[in-house]
């Protein structure tokens, strides 16, 4: 073992030992996400640095306090990216951080290539779990079936099995052409008219719609976008100017996202009505992530997304003491406890961040 | 549980089975379960203590609580296409069969969802979606026989997945039960469900974590038209090449596939596919989108492949001809069971870069195991499968293929690869996972198992090689240099 990961490993023993929960924490860029932080911060920005990226290969090996700016900028000196173009939230995102918090753009709901989320991405990880085992789960290359899928189930775990310590991710080459048009409509005629243009063959790799403006992004080689934006029609966008917009979505920086007002995040079948809930609203992944700016009660929230099929999240801001995400099923949460004492017997691992009583 | 114990048949199993099912669904004599006896990997045979064939949910749910109970183990089978064991059965258990959970619940068009109990054919549902302009993208060659059931269980993949992604990407939800019966829904239509993403370790559990009863699966727009290019390569190591070149030039083709001059003189004269039997190797390159996509797409794929010494091309000008292309392809494995008494196919995956080393390795195998290995392989997303021909009537010759193939498996490791890209572990592989994972992880694979099935009823000795096993395998490894399989214990 590395001597910085042995470090690691001891502070982990220590620390299970003691029963003294540890928080991970790299830049801390999203520490407003999830329940509240909490425990001694254990910071991995020293395990840095790209392990092994051959664009051919399309895989990058990266240590997880690597800056996720870094990584991409890496990538896209071989016009390569990270298809689930993740949130940075801040100057200080590292790449651990993000698959842990396993928050994919604007790009989630691309049908070029019909998947986008970032554990779709995940071929395997280095995890230091609550034992201070050294785990190697995944691998390399394209396909891999061998043993359980755990890697892919730290994407989004928000650390509560261990510390993530290098990720393998898969990479694709950047688009050769993008182009973002602009419709004038209503939410509901939005929400038609994404599930019907999700059912065509159009090379769609973004779409929001907010205050009665829909943007689609259209992205692919030359041919595929210029067909696709004669058989869709609406206003074309300056590429500058759309890039700048996409980058707000992806960055939250719109003007829809300041200020206190709780921030939701409702995931639902893409095909779902319009909630209808007090509040401003905005549309994103074909229809199937809606924004929500609400005071209303989380119950009310809560209970709106469940009839539509989906789930709300206390995304950011509003009162985060009862839990900021949708309770699990008796059955699924039971699963959940079981994993974590396999993983984590000692609950050090940033304790209630993902599940409050885990 | 231990791999090696035999448990006697139990008859107040049985019985308990017997009050639960009618006996249309229940098969106990030799001669009722021998043809469960394997699924696709034929060189290993267990027949169960019973079958069962429920025909709805709640049957299955009774079984499972009975069984529990009883400490049985329950091992579910789809179609029993799957080629590493993962269907076998267990001597004392009861083989639980989807077959009769076969119904299209709903094909959803601008949702753009199917939901679909397990035992639905995996072509079946593009079937069902097609007067929607939509199908299913997972296509393993199997596709007429295998199961969405299995599929998910095995996290299939097929010819398209380079561009399409694997079943993983293409599930949304999987509802079912655990192994002590309760109901579970993992995933939902609804991005990102809440929690760990359960669906993730699921998918491709091998039928040991839970008991799929209903799959959503997500269903995408047939592109307007696709054309295959075949290219000729004199040399294996410059097909290898090829295909890196591809990738390096931003080129993700919706199809990536190579066969050796072995295979396609295999194929030839069954699929008339008018593969070149000179080259060394020969590429399937497929390119799908609009006209004008295609057509751009397809001429770039000619320039690179050019460039990397590709001897003939030839463009599909017609629907009809590429899936001419295709047919030699995706028949590859009956054609091995027509060309030989049997044949071993393995499933190592490696980084693209070492394809044409791999095949070398594989030539100076044939000559030291003394058998013939075709190759076909999804070569875009470097998946070999290596069809070893053999004789099963022939104890050594069954003992050279297995062999020959664990010696494929341990190459793929050690070129920094995988024992499987898409088969699963099942029986086959448990030795070679001692050698891809170190304790620590397979342990932690255990705790994975433990967490989903405390009472390690479901599917149990599948997948995670015990400690006892690893040590054997060692021993022999070191003892034997090449490993000598037929005094090895399989059970
Ligand atoms: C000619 C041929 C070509 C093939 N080509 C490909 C290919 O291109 N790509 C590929 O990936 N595979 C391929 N395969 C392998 C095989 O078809 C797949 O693994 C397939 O997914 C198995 O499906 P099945 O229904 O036959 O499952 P089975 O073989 O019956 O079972 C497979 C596993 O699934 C479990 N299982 C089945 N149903 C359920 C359920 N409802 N709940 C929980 N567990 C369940 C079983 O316990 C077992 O572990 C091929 C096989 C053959 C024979």
């Amino acid at each position: 073992m590395h001597d910085i990961l042995r470090t690691f490993a001891e502070r982990v023993q220590a620390a299970a030992a003691a029963r003294t929960p540890l928080c991970l924490r790299a830049g801390g860029t999203k520490d407003f996400y999830g329940n509240t932080p909490r425990g001694e911060i254990l910071d991995p920005r020293v395990w840095s640095g790209i392990e092994d990226y051959e664009p051919s290969e399309l895989v990058m090996t990266v240590r997880a306090g690597t800056p996720l700016a870094e990584v991409e900028a890496t990538l896209a000196a071989q016009d390569q990216m990270l298809a689930f173009e993740p949130p940075h939230f801040g100057a200080g995102a590292t790449l651990g951080g993000c698959v842990a918090a396993g928050i994919a753009g604007p790009r989630r709901a691309s049908s070029g290539y019909t998947y986008g989320s970032l554990r779709d991405f995940v071929l395997g990880t280095r995890l230091l779990d609550g034992h201070g085992r050294l785990l190697r789960c995944g691998g390399t290359v394209m396909k891999n079936v061998a043993g359980y899928d755990v890697s892919r189930v730290l994407a989004g775990s928000l650390g509560v099995l261990g510390l993530i310590v290098d990720v393998s991710i898969k990479v694709l080459p950047r688009p050769r052409a993008e182009a973002t048009l602009q419709f004038e409509c209503d939410e509901p005629t939005a929400l038609d008219r994404l599930n019907d243009w999700g059912g065509e063959p159009l090379p769609l790799s973004a779409s929001a719609w907010q205050d009665g403006c829909l943007r689609l992004r259209l992205s692919g080689s030359e041919a595929g976008v210029r067909s696709a934006v004669l058989r869709l029609g609406g206003e074309r966008l300056p590429e500058a100017v759309a890039q700048a917009y996409w980058q707000d979505v992806r960055e939250q920086s719109l003007p829809f996202f300041a200020g206190n007002t709780p921030l939701w995040r409702i995931a639902v079948p893409s095909t779902a009505e319009p909630l209808a809930l007090e509040g401003a609203m905005q549309v994103e992944w074909g229809g199937g992530q809606r924004w929500l700016r609400s005071d209303l009660p989380a119950a009310d929230i809560r209970a709106r997304a469940q009839a539509l099929g989906g789930h709300a999240t206390l995304f950011r801001g509003g009162d985060r003491g009862q839990g900021v995400f949708t309770p699990l099923s008796p059955a699924l949460h039971a699963i959940h406890q079981r994993l974590k004492a396999e993983f984590d017997p000692a609950g050090v691992f940033n304790p209630g961040r993902l599940i409050r009583d885990l | 549980m231990d791999d090696s114990a035999v448990i006697e048949s139990r008859p107040e199993v049985i019985d308990g089975l017997r009050r639960l099912l009618p006996a249309r669904a229940l098969l106990v004599a030799a001669e009722d379960t021998r043809p469960y006896e394997c699924d696709g990997l034929t060189l290993i045979r267990q027949r169960p203590m019973a079958v069962a064939l429920p025909e709805t949910e709640a049957q299955v749910v009774a079984i499972l609580k009975l069984c529990h109970a009883h400490q049985v183990p329950v091992v579910p089978r789809g179609a029993g296409t799957g080629l590493a064991g993962s269907a076998l059965p267990h001597a004392g258990g009861v083989l639980l069969s989807l077959a009769k959970f076969n119904r299209i619940l709903g094909v959803d068009r601008r949702g753009r969802t199917a939901t679909v109990q397990p035992g639905v054919r995996n072509l079946a549902i593009s079937e069902a979606a097609a007067p929607f302009g939509l199908y299913y993208a997972p296509d393993p060659s199997s596709q007429i026989a295998c199961t969405i059931g299995g599929n998910v269980a095995e996290n299939s993949g097929g010819v398209h997945c380079l561009k399409y992604g694997l079943t993983l990407h293409n599930v949304l939800r999987v509802r079912g039960y655990t192994s002590a019966g309760e109901p579970v829904e993992f995933g939902s239509l609804a991005p990102d469900a809440a929690g760990l993403d359960l669906l993730a370790l699921v998918i491709g559990s091998e039928g040991m974590l839970a008991l799929t009863t209903e799959v959503t699966v997500r269903l995408v727009p047939r592109p307007t038209v696709a054309r295959c290019l075949m290219a000729s390569f004199a040399d294996v190591g410059d097909a290898g090449d090829a295909v890196a070149a591809l990738i390096a030039a931003g080129i993700i083709p919706a199809g990536l596939e190579m066969m050796d001059q072995a295979a396609t003189r295999l194929v030839e004269p069954f699929a008339k596919a008018g593969y070149d039997l000179e080259a060394a190797a020969v590429l399937l390159c497929e390119s799908d989108g609009t006209v004008d996509e295609v057509e751009a797409e397809i001429a770039h794929m000619s320039q690179v492949l050019r460039d990397a010494r590709a001897t003939r091309l030839q463009v599909s000008t017609s629907e009809a001809e590429r899936l001419t292309f295709w047919a030699g392809r995706k028949n590859a494995f009956p054609a091995a069971g027509r060309a030989a008494p049997a044949y071993y196919c393995t499933d190592g995956t490696i980084p693209r870069k070492h394809i044409g080393q791999m095949l070398k390795s594989i030539q100076a195998m044939e000559q030291r195991f003394g058998l013939a290995c075709p190759n076909v392989f999804h070569a875009g997303d470097g998946n070999l499968h290596p069809l070893v021909l053999f004789d099963d009537s022939d104890p050594d010759s069954v003992a050279r293929a297995e062999a020959f193939g664990a010696e494929i498996l341990e190459e793929s490791v050690r070129l920094g690869g995988t024992v499987t890209g898409e088969h699963g572990v099942g029986v086959e592989k448990l030795n070679q996972m001692c050698s891809q994972f170190d304790r620590a992880t397979l342990d932690a694979f255990l705790g994975v198992k433990r967490a989903f099935d405390p009472a390690g009823t479901l599917n149990p000795g599948k997948v995670i090689p015990s400690l006892h096993r690893c040590a054997e395998y060692g021993r022999q490894r070191v003892t034997g240099g090449a490993v000598s399989f037929p005094d090895l214990p399989r059970f």
